[in-house]
């Protein structure tokens, strides 16, 4: 039996590029991690002498596949770019940490939707990330960057707990990034030092279209926090999304205008939706119609 | 000072927060890696505990795992009123170390679900389901019978025990193991009910009870 092309029902951007299957430090020398990217089953190995393989049983065929920010990443396809360049992981003073992948059944691209929403930060993220009667999101402002990056900035809320070292709220500002169709980034004022920012990156692995896991990267100032802590926080708030995330619905991300009814504080959204458009992504998502 | 080995997303964990909390004690945290970081496993903290488990708790130089026996603890130590583990009731203790036990098996089928879905543990799921389910449709109708009785919670008595506690959250949790509640009226009311004990906490992915206890409050 021959195996199904990827390509045949997968667009050439996703299929190429590098996506993240396992966090290095949830691995074992020898041990073989099964894990499914866009359906396609693969076994992950890592090896005494630290190489590694990344296997497709169906076809029998190694994948391309590679380490970087203590991850494992692979592509079913032909890269032709490399993984995602983090600059803040050159600076020294900075915990650069995988944040503890965690799974969640909906779509990769319902996360990345929910990383940029603001919105919800009062009513999920209670007493840490928003509390009532602050919920207004006041305007922002979104644009596509001339390298096709989606970005909105001037955002800002107010937030009991921003940060594990943050002592009382504060007013945060924030910037997020939608760098890849599933790699989104945000960047929030640091507690201690405001004028420099904590950033978080999520890599979203689409398991298949209503499954994915979150690989979160951390890249928090040193500065009065230790690593077990900010591992902590971003646990404790992602776990506050899961089981709203796993009880969205439809569990692919609708792409048609109409599909949804956005207000104004869904702009990011709005924009995502867009930009996945005009991409032609559809893996993960319900087709716009026409 | 109290002081809490702790890992956040971990049920066992969250049923001692949850009990200080109830009984209003102050303790303080120290936050263990457990993923992916496997601070459990480390060098430090099996001096601490060798079965390398979570959580623990240090009391003075006292120091204690396993969370059921640690509810045990912190009652008989701290509830003045003897009310969560009533020591001079022979029966109601024997029944609170039943559904201790009963908590554990939840914890090895609807935790152990959980920890495959969400955090890619090799568990037989199917398996885990189907126990997790056989404990749920047991415990759904002891908690019915219960109610004919006017019973608002696991053993007899008027006041809820450390039995509540420890059974809550890995049965409240269980969804994220892919088990519905749906089939258990009972359990889904006495969830409710506990999440109504005055100075109950969340824990993510925990939900508090609705606005209605404050209507009625």
């Amino acid at each position: 039996m021959t195996a199904r092309r990827v390509n045949d029902w997968l667009e050439q951007e996703l299929l190429d590029d590098w996506h993240v299957i396992a966090d290095l430090e949830s691995m074992e020398v020898g041990i073989d991690r099964r894990t499914k990217l866009f359906g396609v089953d693969l076994v992950a190995t890592v090896f005494a002498t630290s190489e590694i393989r990344v296997e497709r049983p169906d076809t029998g065929r190694s994948v391309a596949s590679q380490k970087k920010y203590g991850f494992l990443w692979a592509s079913l396809g032909s890269p032709d770019r490399d993984v995602v360049e983090i600059s803040e992981a050159r600076e020294v003073d900075r915990h650069l940490v995988t944040g503890g992948s965690i799974a969640v059944n909906v779509s990769g691209l319902r996360l990345v939707e929910n990383f940029l929403d603001m919105g919800h930060f009062p009513f999920i993220h209670t007493d840490y990330l928003g509390v009532e009667p602050h919920t207004e999101v006041p305007p922002y402002s979104v644009e596509i960057s001339s390298d096709d990056e989606l970005w909105t900035r001037d955002c800002r809320f107010f937030q009991p707990v921003a940060s594990p070292t943050a002592k009382g709220g504060f007013m945060v500002d924030y910037v997020y990034r939608v760098i890849r169709p599933y790699t989104v980034s945000l960047y929030k004022s640091n507690p201690n030092q405001q004028e420099r920012m904590d950033s978080i990156y999520l890599f979203v692995q689409p398991v298949d279209e209503e499954n994915c896991v979150a690989h979160p990267y951390l890249c928090y100032l040193k500065d009065g926090i230790d690593e077990a802590t900010v591992r902590w926080f971003m646990q404790l708030i992602f776990a506050q999304d899961k089981p709203i995330l796993e009880n969205q619905f439809p569990k692919r991300l609708p792409l048609d205008p109409r599909a949804e009814t956005p207000i104004r504080a869904d702009a990011s959204s709005v924009f995502y939706r867009r930009w996945l458009r005009s991409h032609k992504i559809n893996y993960g998502a319900i087709t716009a119609a026409g | 000072m109290i002081t809490l080995y702790d890992y956040e997303l971990s049920g066992n964990c969250y049923k001692l927060r949850l009990f200080m909390s109830m009984l209003d004690i102050e303790y303080e945290v120290i936050a263990v890696d457990f993923y992916p970081g496997k601070e459990h496993k480390s060098e430090w903290f099996l001096e601490i505990n060798p079965l390398g488990q979570l959580p623990v708790l240090e009391d003075n130089g006292f120091v204690l795992r396993d969370a059921q026996a640690i509810l045990i603890y912190l009652a008989s130590k701290y509830d003045a009123g003897g009310k969560w583990y009533p020591t001079d009731q022979p029966q109601t203790l024997g029944d609170i170390s039943q559904w201790l036990a009963f908590a554990d098996s939840i914890t090895s089928t609807s935790s152990a679900a959980r920890l495959h879905d969400g955090l890619f543990y090799d568990f037989d799921i199917e398996a885990c389901r189907a126990g997790a389910h056989r404990l749920f449709r047991i415990f759904d109708e002891h908690l019915w019978f219960a109610e004919k009785q006017n019973r608002n919670w696991i053993c007899p008595g008027d006041h809820p025990t450390i039995a509540d506690i420890a059974c809550f959250p890995y049965v409240i949790l269980s969804e994220e193991g892919g088990i519905s509640r749906q089939d258990y009226p009972a359990i889904r009311r006495w969830t409710d009910r506990v999440k109504r004990i005055p100075g109950f906490v969340v824990m993510s992915g925990v939900f508090p009870a609705g606005p209605a206890f404050k209507a009625a409050g």
